[in-house]
């Protein structure tokens, strides 16, 4: 009989993921005793409270973390080998709270709906009914989001940190099911926002099902689901060459559909439109964050001696992506689709630093590799993404929010401030310089320029030609376009949540841009994978 | 400093060009940043201060471009109190991105090149904003078009003052965005807002060259400092060298309307006159001539790419010129002649070191007397209620003396009368060019027989021929506001020759292009000036028996030939980019997008899509139906496992 041995797990180092997973489940608890109209404070103090100390937990991790044994990067690999908390890791953590914190702050925004929450009063009645219509008088509210957003928000940490492919599968899962719940409990437009939520749980189970296959076939291959069991099969070789490749393509079918590459990027604009603002504006910037940290590493460690596979690939999903994005951008009439076009349109752009891999030796000196770039790029993309669609929910009109173009028009005159404002958040993502986009378009340009891949850089330079375009008339249509009778929006006073988590990304964008030095430094000192 | 002296000498040892090697900034220089951040300071006052700002903001809006001015001038001398090789001076402001060994810097560098370009932009700019101030007196948002203009030149200055490519490529589109928003400010106007539009699409084109450039740039060198690419630009390839010079010459085409992306400038005269005249011909539209002045490092080692300027050049020169003769439109007239002159400046870069200061000298000119001439138009259009059409003017001369006799000094300083400053600009340009190839420089020769006829015409239409305006129209002279600025730049036409002087141009402008033994032209070199002198006297002659002698009907004739309305039609230029470029775009998205259609859902419709069509019809793709969806991801999960097995077949 096998003798049994206790797992080890590094408590303190798994600290930022125990504390949001157990804000979770207190959470769960507040729900479960207290009565419906007292949980509302108690939820939001525990989700903030709960992410703040997670952020306080990543740093204290990170400045305490040690060399690997391997010499090249810092960390340790925890949980029985099945998650890597090294300095990506960490970092990625950081970025992913923070837009946790911003989202929750969005969340509880109440004064917009005129004392209550963005999402749904009672979920389970019927769109239209009385049902629906007395949860309203009353003042009902769903607190369960914040529970539910606390565990997607663990599903992201655990995501990029996992160490195998099983690890990486329940964390997709644990972040996509909350997500997909969430993009369902709007508001207003209830059948749109149930149409998205259902769109997007069925789209997102097909791919995690290519996913799993994936997984299976590269177990079939290496004899392990660990990164450095498969990355040490790849590089011993094998005669099963295929299923090595049917099993990379297979797993790149289930990130690519998170994080919205080309062909697999349908589901973004409806569940961008139809989901709650406040969640499309957290989930746009933290699942990329997330599910980018989780292809790097895969593609990375566990596939990095293979990447003369992998790279064009990649190389033609990121120019089908970046073209599509950007061309389809071009003829949205609502708001929320145009942002959903350019995160697709993005997520080419940051594909783009993805296929710039090199080997170590083969960087020149003192150059920051893609890894950096596309972290560096993930940072400038998530502030500006979480601003732009903050910005949204506080320009509205009668019927709530007033996403068409149209209702934009000479928005410039009547709240200079929120034009303003948007302005500066998309001319970020155009990448003009001086702007935290530019930055970021310089930093994964640059890596894969270097790797040889000018011929996706051409590319991404006539897509972010062409995204400039679209950006550059929305910001004419608030500032020239005159307004047309009774298509006009106008922006209602926001609390503190609001205003302070425009504010925060308003100012990250501009430091960023203008001395992203320490950023870049930060990104630099994260270093490598552990491999 | 060792290392930079021996480079020095190896560059020499090959091709006499000057490494860039500025020394840290000290004294009058340490203001350097100040010279940027006046405008700018102005423009965020103007533009965040709102109404409270509307009574006294046109001023502050003048008095700190003047102390840019100030400043220049300041630094101007105090370089010339330094020691030839010692004229390149360099300010560090801070780290802009810093990682590791790549370093760019908000660096600054302040050589003869700038120093030139810091004095025309502050001190065309500075008068310009004077005129400005009565020009624009009863528009409501006076205000906002001091701070765009205080925006537009503090990006200028940048531009100009940038030690690194992304420096000056922020600049570049610092000045592209300006250059948008006040061609575009009577917005009121759809053709105002169209041509805002058509001139920031084709900026993207020439911009999109220039950001490839700069990656090319990084990736060769490492670096996008000017000192670092001058030092090693000899160890790169000449095909890489070629690439980057042709990259460089199409963000230069763009920003200074040369064609093939010539055809947003006459449509940008859509703009107050003062805009055209320090944005659409002083200063913007020269940053292509500083582009390949300042990368002469590139040009001098990249043959095919100098070539191509040369072409580029002798074509807009010719173009611009026979745009020039047919329009009745005063404004597109000058904007035709400016795209002509500039051609001029483009080819004395495009003909290397020999070339270079030349083309500096006849910018500088230009930008006096083209600022002049504009300022004079805007000045008689404010006397004819705003009638752009020379075919309404006639017999101005008495009613607008002031307006006419500084006029008058710019067209003579542009046809290039014999004393006047573009005598001897232009005259320098095709004395070189004849030098360096027989059939550039008579296409030259021939441009400057145009520019007389042309220019001839706007003068005898406008302030000579017998008054053609309607009844109710009462000609008046402008305010001093107005023509104390003009009388400036008049003096500055007659006199902006003297910078040639004893060759001072040319020896201040060594240290940075570089020094050539002057190369013996075919004829003597006075025997040129004279030909050139009678080559623009028959077309002044020319113009003067078509339109003194004749009368001039008020409304423009239709039984015209192929060649007038061809250039009425800007030589098709907007018919040719269609042809070429919008609908053959159109056709192959809409091939993709049927294509496309009848893989996803067997559907197939052949219609005609414009660019705009393109998102549409792929719109279509989007059906909402989860079903078609999740095809579609089985369909990219399919292409996926192929391509990576293919890959490695």
């Amino acid at each position: 009989m096998p003798e049994f041995s206790k797992p080890s797990i590094e408590y303190f180092e798994l600290l930022p993921l125990l504390i949001v997973f157990g804000a979770a489940c207190l959470g769960v608890l507040v729900e479960a005793f207290l009565p419906r109209e007292r949980r509302r404070i108690p939820q939001v103090l525990v989700t903030v409270g709960g992410l703040v100390a997670g952020l306080a937990a990543t740093i204290w991790v990170a400045t305490d973390v040690e060399e690997h044994a391997d010499g090249a990067a810092r960390g340790l690999v925890g949980a029985e080998g099945s998650v890597i908390v090294d300095g990506p890791t960490l970092y990625l953590w950081g970025l992913i709270l923070v837009f946790g914190i911003l989202g929750a702050a969005l969340f509880a925004e109440r004064r917009l709906e005129g004392g209550l929450s963005s999402f749904a009063g009672q979920a389970a009645a019927l769109p239209g009914t009385e049902a629906e219509r007395q949860a309203a008088t009353k003042g009902l509210d769903h607190t369960e989001v914040y529970p539910l957003l606390l565990f997607a928000i663990g599903g992201m940490l655990l995501f990029p940190a996992s160490g195998d492919l099983l690890t990486m599968f329940v964390a997709l899962e644990v972040l996509s099911l909350p997500l997909y719940l969430l993009c369902g409990l709007a508001r207003r437009r209830r059948l749109l926002s149930q149409e998205a939520a259902l769109k997007y749980f069925l789209l997102g189970a097909f791919s995690s099902a290519f996913f799993l296959y994936g997984a299976a076939l590269v177990y079939g291959y290496a004899g392990s689901v660990s990164f450095a069991g498969v990355d040490k099969a790849v590089r011993a070789g094998s005669a099963d060459h295929g299923l090595l490749l049917a099993g990379i393509a297979l797993l790149a079918v289930g990130l690519l559909f998170k994080v919205g590459a080309a062909p697999f990027q349908a589901w973004t604009p409806d569940v961008y439109q139809g989901a709650p603002t406040a969640v499309t504006a957290f989930m746009s910037a933290a699942t990329k964050v997330a599910a980018f940290g989780a292809l790097l590493r895969l593609f990375y460690v566990a596939f990095g001696a293979e990447r003369w596979s992998w790279q064009p690939m990649l190389a033609v999903v990121a120019i089908a992506t970046m073209l599509l994005g950007a061309v389809l951008a071009i003829v949205q009439t609502d708001v929320k689709r145009m942002l959903a076009y350019s995160a697709v349109a993005h997520t080419g752009f940051l594909l783009t630093g993805v296929i710039g891999a090199q080997g170590a030796g083969d960087l020149a000196e003192g150059q920051y590799s893609s890894l950096e770039g596309v972290l560096f790029y993930l940072t400038t993309y998530g502030f500006a993404s979480v601003g732009a669609f903050a910005l949204v929910t506080v320009v509205r009109d009668a019927g709530g929010e007033a996403t068409g173009t149209a209702a934009w028009a000479g928005l410039g005159k009547r709240s200079p401030l929120v034009a303003g404002a948007f302005a500066f958040f998309l001319l970020s993502m155009a990448g003009i310089p001086l702007t935290s986009g530019f930055v970021g378009k310089w930093a994964v340009f640059t890596s894969a320029m270097s790797a040889g891949f000018w011929w996706v850089v051409l590319p991404a330079i006539v897509s972010s030609v062409i995204a400039v375009f679209f950006y550059i008339r929305h910001i004419r249509v608030m500032f020239f376009n005159e307004p047309e009778p009774g298509e006009t929006a106008a922006v209602s006073e926001a609390s503190l949540l609001t205003v302070g988590t425009v504010a925060v990304c308003l100012a990250a964008t501009v430091v960023l841009g203008v001395v992203p030095g320490p950023v870049l430094d930060l990104v630099v000192g994260a270093g490598d994978f552990i491999r | 400093m060792s290392s930079h002296l021996l480079l020095t000498v190896a560059a020499e040892a090959e091709h006499h060009i000057p490494v860039v090697a500025p020394t840290e900034a000290d004294g009058v220089f340490s203001l350097l940043w100040l010279i940027i951040a006046l405008p700018l300071l102005g423009a965020a006052v103007l533009l965040l201060g709102g109404k409270y700002t509307d009574k006294w903001g046109h001023l502050l809006g003048t008095a700190l471009p003047v102390g840019s001015f100030v400043i220049s001038l300041l630094c101007f001398f105090s370089l010339l109190g330094r020691d030839d090789s010692d004229r390149q001076v360099s300010q560090h402001l801070y780290d802009w991105i810093q990682v590791g060994g790549l370093d760019v810097g908000m660096d600054l560098m302040y050589d003869p090149l700038s120093a030139m370009f810091l004095l025309l932009i502050t001190g065309v700019g500075s008068l310009i904003h004077v005129y400005s101030i009565g020009y624009m007196e009863h528009d409501p948002r006076r205000r906002r078009f001091f701070g765009y203009l205080n925006l537009f030149v503090a990006a200028m200055l940048m531009l100009v003052l940038s030690e690194n490519y992304l420096g000056l490529f922020l600049g570049w589109e610092g000045v592209g965005l300006a250059s948008y928003l006040l061609i575009g400010f009577w917005q009121h106007k759809p053709s105002a807002a169209a041509a805002a539009k058509k001139a920031f699409v084709i900026n993207r084109v020439g911009d999109m060259g220039m950001a490839l450039a700069i990656f090319l740039f990084f990736v060769t060198f490492g670096s996008t400092s000017f000192s670092v690419i001058s030092a090693s630009a000899g160890s790169a390839s000449e095909t890489t060298l070629n690439w980057l010079g042709v990259l460089l010459l199409v963000g230069a085409c763009g920003k200074s309307a040369q064609v093939p992306l010539q055809a947003w400038l006459l449509d940008a005269m859509e703009g107050p006159t003062p805009v055209s005249a320090l944005i659409h011909a002083a200063t913007m539209v020269t940053a292509g001539v500083y582009l390949i002045t300042r990368s002469n490092f590139i040009f001098e080692l990249a043959p095919t790419a100098q070539t191509a300027v040369v072409i580029v050049a002798t074509v807009t020169l010719l173009w611009g010129a026979i745009l020039g003769c047919a329009k009745d439109d005063i404004k597109k007239g000058l904007a035709g002649s400016t795209m002509s002159q500039i051609g001029y400046m483009m080819l004395g870069a495009g003909l290397g070191v020999a070339g270079y200061a030349f083309a500096i000298f006849h910018l500088l000119t230009h930008g006096f007397f083209k600022a002049n001439m504009f300022l004079g138009a805007g000045s008689v259009m404010h006397a004819m209620d705003d009638d752009v059409d020379m075919r309404h003017y006639g017999g101005l001369q008495k009613l607008l003396p002031i307006t006419f006799l500084t006029f008058a000094m710019g067209y003579l300083a542009i046809i290039g009368f014999p004393g006047f400053s573009g005598f001897f600009s232009k005259d320098k340009i095709i004395e070189v060019a004849l030098t360096e190839n027989l059939l550039v420089g008579l296409c030259a020769l021939l441009g400057a027989g145009i520019t007389g006829f042309y220019m001839t015409r706007m003068m005898l239409l406008t302030f000579f021929t017998k008054k053609r305006w309607a009844d109710g129209v009462h000609p008046h002279e402008s305010p001093a506001v107005m023509t104390v600025p003009l009388i400036v730049l008049a003096a500055l036409s007659v006199l902006g020759g003297v910078m040639l002087a004893g060759d001072w141009i040319v020896e201040f402008l060594t240290p940075v292009v570089g020094h050539v033994e002057h190369e013996d032209p075919p004829l003597p070199a006075i025997v040129i000036t004279l030909i050139v002198v009678a080559v623009v006297g028959v077309g002044v002659a020319l113009a003067f028996f078509l339109f003194q002698k004749r009368d001039v009907p008020r409304e423009a004739p239709q039984d015209v030939s192929f060649v007038t309305r061809a250039a009425r039609a800007d030589l098709y230029g907007d018919a040719i980019n269609d042809g070429l470029v919008v609908r053959p775009g159109g056709h192959l998205v809409t091939a993709l997008v049927a294509t496309d259609r009848s893989v996803v859902d067997g559907a197939f419709t052949g219609s005609a899509f414009t660019v705009r069509g393109v998102g549409q019809g792929l719109r279509r793709l989007q059906t909402g139906y989860v079903r078609s969806y999740a095809l579609s991801v089985l369909v990219g999960a399919l292409i996926l496992v192929l391509t990576l097995v293919a890959v490695n077949l």
